[in-house]
């Protein structure tokens, strides 16, 4: 399991990086393990308003559906066609080229994000 | 063996190959269909022989497990022997050829069978009035709670009760049906010992509450113990009670839902009045209600006037939910089963699907841990969680349970039981049959300590191994198509 | 034929000296008398019946008024009586349709229904030990995506009239709006059908004629193809205003009139239903039906009910597996598409037999039959004086007639003769006979339909 040092996690499970003033969203190693083979991610439109900890897309394996919150606010500037294409780059490549969408965030990252450790500790908890 | 032969029909299809006659019009050419209104190129159909299509559909059910080539333990199913001579009933000439439409005059005959079906059915729930529209159980549901709201329409609390309660083990109907009904959806927990938790339930109750969906016994396959204090409770807040009856073959005949305080309540003819379920439909819903929800019965209600059968648009009815007065080719069957065994039968019935689940709840109890060790009713669960230690899930039980001959029990339901294994064997099953199903158990518990690999590459001995679920979600290929293969590109 | 009424009404079960107990309490219970006690000792219980010790104790075995038991000879003596006092639409000339129309099932499909391994399998849910189950769905997907030119349809509903109803409910799901219009030419049986599923969630049902209906806001068009007087009205300008107005368009559709007609897909349906029963198993009296739904691929995630799909196993053979699951009540629960759990699978599969059986070819010819012989019998009435038919050419099978006698008035007549006649239905204000003619109506009951309706009453 990785929890890369770089990059600041949310509690519903999901990645930021923060790049070129954006921020790049994904979900973590974790969530892809729990989840089982990801068949299907739905995402918001590209120029739509995302909000730090509300509901923006779906993520599903074959008998489960989870819901994927946004960790940051702003304006979803792209997608990553790929992935939604084919879904199993999520479990291959969950920090990578499994990455969900790129925000353009209003302000910068919100408050209680966690840093790989204290992720670590959420799910090691779990 | 040869290796099957898997290829659609649509793959065998041979042009101008014929399996049917048609009979010619036999009158004068009328003028033709406008050229703009007709079809430009017929439909991409298979073209076979009368033969061919035969040997093609006996072929695919030999690949098919069914009540009559073994024994379904599936927890929540009913799979119980489905009687000939209900069949033989329900081909009756002037049954089958009924058409809806015709007059009441002209189908006393079916309607006096299928009202002796409602009035079986409400002697039995101890419940004033039944419908026997829903054409299956979730129908039902649908009907039933559309008739909770429009009662508390009819009272003016409809805007205020906007909350429907249903158990945390709960069939996934029961949410889906509140939801399609417009209500939002709470959640009531379970406690330890596998009864609804009363203080959940009291603080979830209030006058925003339009009804609490109970399944009885419960989707553990347990009795609710405090029932009746449920019921009172339900009550007490101005709310209404309803029935999933999936599991009335544990008690049907021993006690009457209508006694215990429930309002409504659909009953699955497939499951506990032994209709085939015909791979997955079709099945039949029927709904029985107290006094008060009948002036919103579905269209068309039977009922006798004068003497004479006829079908009604009761006076507050909440519509109709298909096109006839329900799935008669089913209803046909049940109603014959239920004039097959009379009361004594259908007591003995559910005792004996009872008695036949304790005995497998006991037999396995050394092997598979049970979240609730008490009694069950007509169905047992199991958790497989111990077996994880060896990296073997539910699942693969399940699976390696094929190769033992056995259908898989129902497996990850409820879903508040971790790796649940549910079994329900049903009353028609012998005591050598389950005695041989409770040996394939343990013997794959042994297997899962020995050899576990066995485990997760079952079923070895099927027509086709374990499919690749995820890659058909992924790419999904729905339908043939003369372009492309029917196989998912990896 | 008698159809006379029943003659005592209480008790509703006949005390007959038939009605002696049989010699086991259920022949479905296999259990002898020391094979209960072993399970018992087993158990750790005295009697089955302590099984039971938790239900209230004022409560259990109450007394329950049940007919006593009947041996097969008696129940099948008991049925076929009630059978007899049925009028089989069948056997005798019939000329109803509507919601069922009246078509003949091949004898290959009845068996194969009939066949165990078919009727009395479980849901697909363990595919290795279904794969047959499943490629005969697979194989009415295809059959369904073909005749109606859509894309992908599902395993099947309960019938036509609920599967427009859900999909309704799923334009209204897909465009976030609440208000469903519903051409005039939609059956009054399926709109009342709509009107039941739509109150659920409040949806506002409207009826209207579609070429000039108020669009605006609107989730869904709803377009009956043949619509219920028969007539056929090109979809695509129906499509075209209803796209315009952000709606989508859902057509019911007859399977046996889409040999012939542009497919609804072509046409820029968004959503095709119809009803599949009349070529899988006999009317019975309105169930158990078929309802074919059909849609674009866009759409397939919002789409109700049970969808099978090709993949491989780890050998890399076909095989094929209920999938995309998620959109279902067991998996999504209160967010699912539907809170159906059926797929009517055995009809599926008795429709996919017939259409193999007939092909493309039977399928024209039997459409070419129903239409021509329904077009020779309109124009005959049409010359009987008093007579009209109310029906717009073009029509299919089905059309509307108005003459000298109310409907039922006709009807009584008919059945004078023998003949169960055609639907009573109000259109636009004025009560028309509406008459379906299929290929189980052969040209003598034509002749027979029309001279009972101008001979003198016999």
């Amino acid at each position: 399991m990785q929890f890369p040092a770089e990059l600041r996690y949310s509690r519903e499970h999901e990645w930021v990086r923060v790049e070129d003033g954006a921020a790049v969203v994904g979900i973590t190693d974790f969530a892809q393990d729990q989840l089982g083979d990801v068949v299907f991610v739905s995402l918001p439109a590209v120029g739509s308003k995302v909000a730090a900890l509300e509901k923006m897309g779906e993520i599903e394996s074959v008998k489960s559906v989870s819901e994927l919150y946004s960790p940051v606010s702003g304006t979803v500037v792209e997608i990553n066609q790929a992935a939604v294409d084919s879904p199993e780059t999520i479990n291959r490549d969950a920090y990578g080229e499994g990455w969900l969408l790129r925000v353009a965030m209003d302000g910068g990252l919100p408050d209680g994000l966690l840093s790989a450790d204290e992720y670590r500790a959420v799910v090691g908890a779990e | 063996m040869n290796r099957r032969d898997d290829r659609l029909t649509f793959e065998r299809s041979v042009p101008g190959r014929r399996g049917l006659g048609v009979p010619a019009p036999g009158v004068p050419e009328q003028e033709p269909l406008p050229g703009e209104l007709r079809r430009a190129a017929p439909p991409g159909l298979p073209e076979l022989s009368q033969a061919e299509v035969v040997r093609y559909y006996v072929g695919l059910g030999r690949l098919n497990y069914s009540i009559e080539t073994g024994m379904y333990p599936l927890g929540s199913c009913t799979m119980k022997y489905n009687p000939k001579a209900n069949d033989e009933v329900a081909g009756l000439s002037g049954f089958a050829g009924a058409h809806p439409l015709q007059p009441d005059e002209l189908s006393q005959g079916v309607l006096e069978a299928l009202w002796e079906l409602q009035e079986a059915l409400k002697a039995l729930t101890g419940m004033a009035e039944a419908t026997l529209c829903p054409a299956a159980g979730a129908q039902g549901e649908l009907t039933g709670m559309l008739m909770v709201r429009a009662w508390h329409r009819g009272r003016g609390e409809d805007e205020r009760r906007r909350k429907v309660l249903v158990p945390d083990s709960a069939h996934g109907t029961n949410p889906a049906t509140a939801a399609m009904c417009g209500y939002q959806v709470v959640a009531v927990p379970t406690d330890p010992a596998g009864n609804m938790d009363m203080d959940g339930l009291r603080a979830a109750l209030g006058d925003d509450v339009a009804g609490l969906m109970l399944t009885l016994p419960n989707t553990l396959g347990l009795w609710e113990q405090h029932i009746l204090e449920i019921a009172d409770a339900v009550h007490g807040a101005g709310a209404l009670l309803y029935g999933d009856g999936a599991n009335f073959n544990a008690i049907a005949g021993h006690v009457r839902p209508g006694d215990l305080g429930f309002d409504a309540m659909h009953v699955n003819v497939h499951k506990t009045f032994s209709t085939p379920h015909g791979g997955g439909g079709p099945g039949a819903g029927p709904v029985c209600c107290a006094a008060a929800l009948a002036p919103f019965l579905p269209d068309p209600h039977i009922e006798r006037r004068d003497g004479r059968l006829v079908r009604v648009r009761p006076e507050r009815s909440i519509g109709r939910v298909g096109p006839g007065p329900g799935s008669v080719g089913v209803l046909l069957r049940a109603a014959a089963y239920l004039r097959t065994l009379g009361l004594d039968g259908i007591r003995e019935m559910s005792a004996a699907a009872v008695l036949n689940a304790n005995y497998l709840r006991v037999r396995l109890a050394a092997t598979y841990d049970q979240p609730y060790d008490r009694p069950c009713m007509h169905e047992a669960v199991f958790s497989a969680r111990a077996l994880r230690r060896q990296g073997v899930r539910a699942l693969d039980v399940a699976k390696r349970l094929i190769d033992y001959g056995f259908h898989p029990p129902t497996m990850y339901f409820p879903l508040i039981v971790e790796e649940a294994l549910m079994i329900e064997p049903t009353e028609s099953e012998t005591k050598e049959s389950l005695d041989a199903f409770a040996k394939a158990m343990h013997a794959i518990a042994d297997e899962a300590a020995t050899e576990p690999e066995l485990l997760h590459d079952a079923p070895h001995d099927a027509p086709v191994g374990r499919l690749d679920e995820a890659l058909a979600a992924r790419r999904p290929v729905l339908r043939w198509t003369p372009e492309q293969s029917v196989v998912p590109a990896g | 034929m008698a159809c006379s009424p029943p003659t005592s009404i209480a008790p509703w079960w006949a005390p007959s000296s038939l009605g002696l107990e049989l010699t086991v309490r259920n022949p479905y219970v296999p259990h002898v008398a020391d094979e209960r006690r072993a399970m018992c000792d087993v158990i750790g219980v005295a009697s089955a019946d302590d099984l039971f010790a938790d239900l209230p104790a004022h409560l259990r075995d109450p007394r329950i008024e049940l007919p006593p038991p009947m041996a097969e000879a008696e129940l099948l003596r008991h049925y076929r009586a009630l059978a007899a006092r049925t009028a089989d639409a069948l056997a005798v000339p019939c000329f109803l349709g509507g919601p069922l129309q009246r078509h003949a099932v091949p004898a290959v499909t009845a068996y194969v229904l009939g066949r165990g391994e078919f009727s009395t399998a479980y849901t697909p849910y363990q595919p290795e030990i279904a794969q047959g189950t499943l490629q005969a769905a697979f194989e009415f997907q295809s059959a369904v995506a073909e005749l109606t030119g859509m894309d992908v349809a599902n395993a099947g509903m309960y019938d036509g009239p609920s599967a427009l109803a859900e999909a309704c409910l799923m334009a209204a799901a897909v465009t976030g709006r609440r208000r469903v219009v519903l051409d005039e030419g939609v059956d009054p049986v399926a709109a009342d059908v709509v009107r039941t599923y739509a109150s659920g969630h409040q949806l506002q049902v409207e009826t209207a004629r579609a070429a000039d209906a108020d669009l605006a806001g609107a989730a869904a068009l709803a377009v009956q193809y043949p619509d219920v007087l028969g007539q056929v009205r090109p979809l695509a300008p129906l499509a075209a205003r209803a796209h315009a107005a952000g709606a989508l368009v859902c057509a019911s559709a007859d399977p046996v009139a889409l040999a012939l007609l542009q497919p609804p897909g072509e046409a820029g349906a968004d959503i095709v239903v119809g009803e599949g029963g009349p070529l899988a198993a006999p009317p019975t009296f309105g169930g158990p039906n078929l309802g074919l739904f059909a849609c674009r691929k866009e759409l397939v995630r919002q789409m109700p009910g049970r969808i099978v799909g090709a993949t491989v196993d780890a050998r890399g053979r076909r095989g094929f597996v209920l999938t995309l699951q998620t959109r279902e009540q067991h998996i999504r629960r209160e967010r699912a598409t539907s809170n159906i759990c059926t797929a009517q699978q055995l009809l599926a599969t008795g429709f996919a037999v017939t259409l193999a059986l007939l092909g493309p070819a039977g399928l024209r010819e039997l459409a070419e039959t129903c239409y021509q012989r329904a077009h020779a019998l309109a124009a005959r009435i049409a010359t009987l004086p008093g007579w009209s038919v109310a029906s717009e050419p073009p029509f299919f099978h089905e059309f509307a007639v108005a003459g000298p006698l109310p409907p039922r008035a006709v009807n009584a007549r008919l059945w004078e003769h023998g003949i169960v006649g055609g639907r009573p239905l109000v259109w636009r204000g004025t009560e028309v006979l509406v008459l379906s003619v299929t290929e189980l109506n052969p040209p003598d009951q034509l002749d027979a339909l029309v001279a009972a309706l101008t001979e003198p009453r016999s």
